[in-house]
């Protein structure tokens, strides 16, 4: 798509630019690009979190919205998480040895019974795209395992995922004993999967239910930042 | 030609598929999770009147139940050795149904996804996905059936990998796609770009088309847009009785028989031959749709406007064959760093 004279070297760019062909390596799924990317702003001083901030999720916040719009379709978003991968390989480290603040954790996985988990490993690609941390629980997922996940690594949300229109009722079993133990306000529960719709996750008692992987970061997003106000004024 | 869908093909302007496999199986009591294809051996009276809820309600073929008989799908419940055994039976009792219906019916070998993302973005390569489709085509066509029938495929790489499956196989084969996301499939592909790479295939299948999806009105604008390409093939349209709504903790599907009969009646104008339901479908539904294909004159196709007033709305406003459609458009830089 390019010419040879149009060729650039990432070095050279200000961090501006940089920023700008990053997101465009991003969209593209580039890899090499995105960790070389990376490391010239570290190097340049960037602190591991403004890279992850500015730099990958404001690129990923691209695709996803180009996701959700139906302008980007599974594969491309898939190159785009790998590229995003590489970069946070390098990052991630980092984050944690400078105590980078914690964009938020979610617990992942498909309900019992369903084994269909290529809507589950989007979002928990999306999710890591928007620097959440991800803990992937797999398919068939019991409420025990969820919930020893959940308390096991401290996580603010819980996602579940069902394709099958008979698997997904297990989603309340999980709510259900949640509210059982007295756990239910302590998490935000996302819901997804093709057969289900905003309806149910209502009837499920489910904060919400997320039409796709782009949807589930963007609520992701707004509940978490909803979660510290809340946390700030009681405070 | 001289297998017996393209006979039935030559002969008739249109026919009636069957409806839901697994709607119908979770109604007979097979527990969720459970892998439906175990019932072929463990459950064979169910599966046959299974079949035989189709075959009385008027479909003039029904689909085995082996849409997750790969070794990629029984993995998951460690029954990964028994893909041409559990294959074989689903067909066989299909078989039996079939000759003692006292009509022509066809066994169609359903073949659903290996649930795996296709090389280069995920794990499965093209040489690992043709061996596992030609395993369980193998095990169906050992069991009896006239055609294989590849349902609810997104990925065109997958699409083809069971089209040379088909062909190892030797076996005539239909293959239809799920057009889910934005009026394309979750993989993005078009229903034009759909029938163009049906066209370019060496073992091209007797006829192609949707299944599955999200609603009636969605899947006619695929048959239309499978028409527009110019491809004489046979065109199949099954879709889903309506969307999945939760009641009272069970899932009901809210397309009516009525809804379902006028759908079928506007798919064969639209331009479909072979058209049956998919999830929610019930041999009540079918029974309608027979009812209405046969007592409706075939009419002109219908428009977008006329669909979505007789079956509801879209569920996204375009579906990538309007003009300009063609894929990711993104104004960007147009700059590459050198490759050194």
């Amino acid at each position: 798509m390019s010419d040879q004279d149009d060729d650039i070297i990432l070095a050279e760019l200000n961090d501006e630019d940089l920023v700008a062909q990053m997101f465009d390596d991003l969209y593209d799924g580039l890899k090499e690009e995105i960790e070389d990317g990376v490391n010239i702003l570290l190097g340049r001083d960037w602190t591991p979190y403004r890279v992850l901030t500015e730099a990958l999720v404001g690129g990923m916040t691209i695709v996803g919205n180009d996701f959700r719009d139906g302008i980007l379709f599974v594969p491309e978003v898939l190159m785009a998480a790998n590229a995003m991968k590489g970069g946070m390989k390098i990052l991630k480290p980092l984050l944690i040895a400078t105590g980078a603040p914690r964009v938020g954790k979610m617990v992942i996985g498909t309900v019992k019974g369903d084994i269909h988990d290529i809507g589950k490993n989007l979002v928990s690609m999306m999710m890591e795209g928007a620097g959440f941390e991800v803990v992937d629980l797999g398919i068939n997922n019991a409420v025990d395992a969820y919930i020893e996940a959940l308390i096991e690594e401290e996580a603010d949300i819980l996602g579940m995922s069902a394709l099958l229109t008979t698997t997904m009722p297990y989603m309340k079993v999980v709510i259900d004993t949640l509210i059982e133990k007295g756990m239910r306000d302590d998490y935000i529960v996302l819901v997804g999967g093709a057969p289900l719709n905003e309806e149910f996750g209502k009837a499920i008692g489910a904060d919400a239910y997320c039409r796709d992987a782009a949807v589930a970061v963007e609520t992701a997003k707004e509940w978490v930042a909803r979660k510290h106000n809340q946390m700030a004024a009681s405070a | 030609m001289s297998d017996a869908l393209s006979k039935m093909l030559a002969s008739r302007d249109w026919l009636l598929a069957d409806g839901a496999t697994g709607t119908a199986l979770f109604n007979m009591g097979l527990q969720s999770g459970d892998a439906p294809e175990l019932w072929n051996v463990e459950q064979p009276d169910q599966i046959h009147a299974l079949y035989k809820g189709a075959v009385d309600a008027g479909s003039d073929l029904f689909l085995t139940n082996s849409f997750g008989g790969t070794a990629a799908r029984m993995k998951l419940h460690n029954a990964q050795h028994r893909v041409f055994e559990l294959n074989k039976a689903a067909a066989e009792i299909g078989r039996e149904v079939a000759d003692t219906a006292g009509r022509d019916v066809i066994v169609a070998g359903s073949v659903g996804p290996t649930g795996e993302i296709m090389a280069p973005m995920g794990a499965l390569t093209h040489e690992i996905a043709v061996e596992m489709f030609h395993e369980q085509a193998e095990g169906l066509k050992a069991g009896g059936a006239d055609v294989l029938w590849v349902e609810t495929i997104s990925a065109a790489e997958e699409y083809k990998a069971a089209a040379e499956a088909a062909a190892l196989a030797g076996m005539p084969w239909c293959g239809t796609m799920s057009f889910d996301t934005a009026g394309r499939t979750m993989m993005g592909l078009t229903s034009a770009a759909m029938a163009a790479m049906v066209e370019k295939l060496d073992h091209a299948p007797l006829a192609y088309g949707a299944n599955c999806g999200v609603g009636a009105s969605d899947l006619l604008r695929t048959v239309l847009g499978f028409r527009a390409s110019g491809s004489e093939r046979p065109v199949i349209a099954k879709g889903n009785a309506g969307i999945p709504k939760y009641v009272d903790g069970h899932i009901h599907y809210d397309g009516t028989p009525d809804l379902m009969a006028r759908y079928a009646v506007l798919a064969r104008d639209c331009g479909a031959t072979i058209i049956g339901g998919c999830c929610g479908t019930t041999p009540e539904h079918l029974t309608q749709m027979r009812r209405a294909l046969e007592d409706t004159p075939r009419g002109t196709a219908p428009n977008l406007e006329q669909i979505a007033a007789e079956l509801g709305g879209f569920s996204s406003g375009v579906d990538g064959t309007e003009e300009g459609g063609g894929g990711p458009v993104r104004e960007r830089r147009g700059r590459r760093r050198a490759t050194v």
